[in-house]
């Protein structure tokens, strides 16, 4: 078999995902021998105008992480499309936009405005904020623009496959990689480097019924370390979540926040996680209802904390003014 | 007027790009470095309720997103007014260290080895990890992937996962150490604090018996007269978690000792529109531009900044480091950031030594690693040291705890001035008019920013240790006269 082509590139990521590339440790070396880089910018001296030099659909398979937050971003996710003949969105932010998607929120003029005339370190007077374009005296200055939403990979160029986790457990990257080495992928458009099943049902902590009749939070409460933690009445993002992170933050005794992504067939994480939890509030009564919801602060924000830009909400909609 | 762009990911979404301005004589004109990108933490954490932040903000950074954890975890207790119980103190300190090991073990191995071990204008295909290696021997390489390891491992046993940490919550920690998790921590300590011991070895061996190198640090081209800061302990000694925010000047008086709440009387930021990073500078002397000297708001933050503003380490092994320091390099302060390297090897001993220290408190496994809070939330701020400079964060919430204010002044942050001049000092100081720009030029210009570690370029946590590198050189009307690359 001739050796295997590939290629992995960083987006509007924080480092975090290529971490977890390194972390593979002496594996890295495995990986080498089975399979050619052929771009990597965070480790190999590989340039954008060696990937447009390819021809299409040279590389086998690339890697890619991080949101597409910029216009470059965006022309290399097109780029890369058209050079690999597979495109994995790996990790969250490449998947379902991630916590900085939680940028969708807002607009993108305020979110300039808070940064750089709304920060009390920050004086300011002239209210600067950074340009496309600025002329100094000695020439022209560029950087790239900010774009008003983030989006996914796949909401830019197809995808065939999805490596969830922020970042993927170093276990599962391995695994994605011994699975496309074998060829042993599933029919495209999938999830891979994951579990079929819920958080839940991996879960170790002893479940009972769940009846709740008030939701308390990390501040006001010292989990017990043995039981579910949405039973102790603290959001824990389980029921709407897929497995495959080794329960990592509940070994931590804290609660999961859903960076797996939505379970399969669920098109719409945090939906899926407030129909989870209005199935366990222990009231009929509406306004005893609508007490206990008001305990859950922020549903929103911690419902869709890694998958925002990939929900039917998205975000926040301005029309554009003509 | 030409113009050189060493963009180090080439048109990509970048981590950071130089544009080098050369005036018709083919002198340095002005230099510019700019940092291509934003995400808005400030904004979006917003409307969250802040015992969520710990766990948002290390998505900032996948290469220190425990400094983030933590420097958020202290800033909640600050809004909920607790003090955490000392054990829980000394657990997030143990923790720091060890991310602090781990991320100065991948800085000097990975990227700042090469340079030294392997000569600043050698051939670029072995001036990488690989090449140190082929040439130290497979041992110190094994021993390097080992501690780093190591350190990782310890990370995920006390917070969940070495890379997403899940574990400050107002008041202490998630979760507190069993005796076999101590029994783990205190071996591999054993081996970080010898494996420091190996690393102030090969330091001695690689640069320091070698003068050329020791030339190379203290030339000119790699000077900048700044004032430091770093945290520091109650007899002034280095800190990484707790303690008050030291500053000096660059004869190494005290300026100003300050808590965290007490920061923005004495620290702003400036902004320029063709940067996404801003430019913190102190308060009391203001920004000056970007200037050195006695007079400018400009300081430095991270190991350089951090030895310069202590009296010393805790640690004994440390401790004798520091004095060899600063005796080597003629006395306090040392301004000549190409010794940043080796402050991050005094730091490295004086983690592995805190390290052990705690692994083997007999406290460090009680179970009492939290406090409720008591108090409404209101306000506060938290600093911790980054390894890459003091980091800082701010947080305002209503009286359910939901944020309404958030302020971050980020480690590397602080030295961006301080990298803009000393790529501009070091451009000046190597291109030279008719001469040519060869690899060598542009390694040793990159060498002025790699010393500082900067944390927009996660690609210097590379494996092979070298960022790409392509400098074009430009006419007025854009025509390439020149292309190097490596």
């Amino acid at each position: 078999m001739p050796k295997l082509k590939i290629g992995l590139y960083w987006a509007a990521a924080c480092g975090g995902c290529d971490v977890s590339v390194l972390d593979l440790h002496e594996k890295i070396l495995k990986v080498a021998e089975a399979a050619d880089i052929l771009f990597w910018p965070i480790a190999l001296d590989f340039k954008e105008k060696d990937v447009e030099a390819m021809p299409d659909g040279h590389m086998d398979v690339c890697f890619f992480n991080g949101a597409v937050r910029n216009s470059e971003n965006e022309h290399m996710a097109k780029l890369l499309r058209k050079k690999s003949k597979v495109l994995v969105a790996f990790g969250s932010c490449s998947y379902l936009g991630g916590v900085p998607g939680l940028a969708n929120f807002y607009q993108r003029e305020d979110v300039l405005r808070t940064v750089y005339c709304g920060s009390p370190s920050t004086p300011n007077e002239k209210k600067t904020i950074p340009q496309e374009k600025t002329t100094e005296k000695v020439g022209e200055l560029k950087i790239p623009a900010f774009y008003a939403q983030v989006k996914t990979l796949a909401q830019v160029v197809p995808v065939e496959y999805f490596l969830p986790g922020c970042p993927p457990a170093v276990e599962q990257v391995w695994a994605a990689v011994e699975a496309i080495v074998t060829g042993k992928l599933p029919k495209p458009p999938a999830v891979v480097g994951a579990s079929d099943k819920a958080l839940c049902d991996e879960c170790p902590r002893k479940k009972g019924e769940k009846k709740i009749k008030q939701f308390r939070s990390v501040a006001d409460t010292i989990p017990d370390p043995e039981i579910c933690l949405l039973e102790q009445g603290i959001i824990c993002c389980g029921p709407a979540t897929r497995a495959g992170c080794g329960y990592r933050c509940i070994k931590a005794n804290m609660p999961c926040r859903g960076c797996y992504g939505p379970t399969p067939g669920v098109i719409d994480q945090g939906a899926k996680m407030l129909s989870a939890v209005a199935s366990v509030i222990d009231s009929s009564d509406p306004d005893e209802v609508e007490k206990i919801v008001a305990g859950i602060p922020d549903p929103a924000g911690t419902f869709y904390r890694f998958s925002l830009p990939d929900s039917l909400l998205r975000g926040v909609r301005v029309e554009e003014a003509k | 007027m030409k113009r050189i762009t060493i963009d180090p990911i080439t048109r990509l979404e970048g981590h950071g790009k130089i544009e080098i301005f050369l005036n018709d004589a083919g002198e340095v004109a002005d230099v510019f470095f700019q940092v291509p990108e934003l995400r808005g933490f400030e904004k979006f954490c917003q409307g969250r309720p802040v015992w969520e932040l710990p766990s948002i903000v290390p998505k900032i950074c996948g290469v220190c997103p425990v400094d983030h954890h933590l420097a958020s975890g202290k800033a909640v207790d600050a809004v909920y007014g607790i003090d955490p119980p000392p054990v829980a103190k000394k657990l997030r300190t143990l923790y720091h260290c060890v991310h602090r090991i781990h991320s100065h073990i991948a800085h000097f191995y990975a990227l700042a080895a090469p340079d030294f071990v392997m000569g600043p204008d050698a051939n670029p295909a072995v001036r990488n990890v690989l090449g140190v290696v082929g040439k130290v021997g497979p041992e110190l390489g094994g021993a390097v992937l080992k501690a780093r390891r190591l350190a990782q491992d310890i990370q995920a046993m006390m917070a969940g996962s070495q890379t997403y940490p899940n574990w400050m919550v107002p008041g202490g920690v998630s979760k507190g150490l069993k005796e076999e998790e101590r029994k783990q921590i205190e071996q591999h300590a054993r081996y970080f604090v010898e494996f420091a011991k190996t690393s102030i070895k090969v330091f001695d061996d690689v640069v320091l018996k070698n003068k050329a190198y020791v030339d190379l640090i203290l030339s000119d081209a790699y000077k900048l007269v700044t004032h430091y800061m770093g945290l520091v302990d109650e007899k002034n000694h280095l800190q990484t978690t707790y303690g008050k925010v030291r500053v000096v000047d660059t004869q190494g008086k005290e300026i100003v000792k300050y808590d965290a709440k007490d920061y923005l009387q004495h620290v702003a930021e400036h902004v320029e529109p063709w940067s996404y990073l801003k430019f913190p500078y102190l308060k009391a002397k203001g920004w000056k531009g970007f200037v050195d000297g006695q007079d400018s708001g400009v300081y430095r933050a991270a190991p350089l900044g951090r030895l310069n503003a202590s009296d010393g380490m805790s640690t004994p092994l440390a401790q004798a480091e520091y004095e060899r320091f600063f005796k080597t390099l003629g006395g306090k302060p040392v301004h000549s950031t190409l010794a940043t390297h080796w402050a991050r090897i005094v730091e490295l001993v004086g983690a592995a030594e805190v390290a052990l220290q705690l692994a083997t408190d007999p406290e460090i496994t009680n179970p009492k690693v939290r406090e409720l809070p008591q108090q409404k939330p209101s306000e506060g701020v938290g600093i911790v040291e980054a390894s890459r400079g003091t980091l800082t964060h701010h947080y305002k919430t209503d009286e359910k705890g939901m944020v309404v204010a958030v302020n971050l002044i980020v480690g590397t942050t602080n030295n961006h001035a301080p990298i803009c001049m000393s790529i501009k000092r070091a451009a000046q100081g190597l291109i030279k008019r008719g001469q040519q720009i060869t690899d060598g030029v542009l390694n040793m210009i990159e060498m002025a920013f790699r010393a500082y570690d900067p944390c927009f370029s996660c690609a210097t946590h590379s494996l092979p240790g070298q960022m790409p590198l392509e400098v074009v050189v430009r006419e007025k009307d854009g025509t390439i006269v020149a292309r190097r690359q490596r």
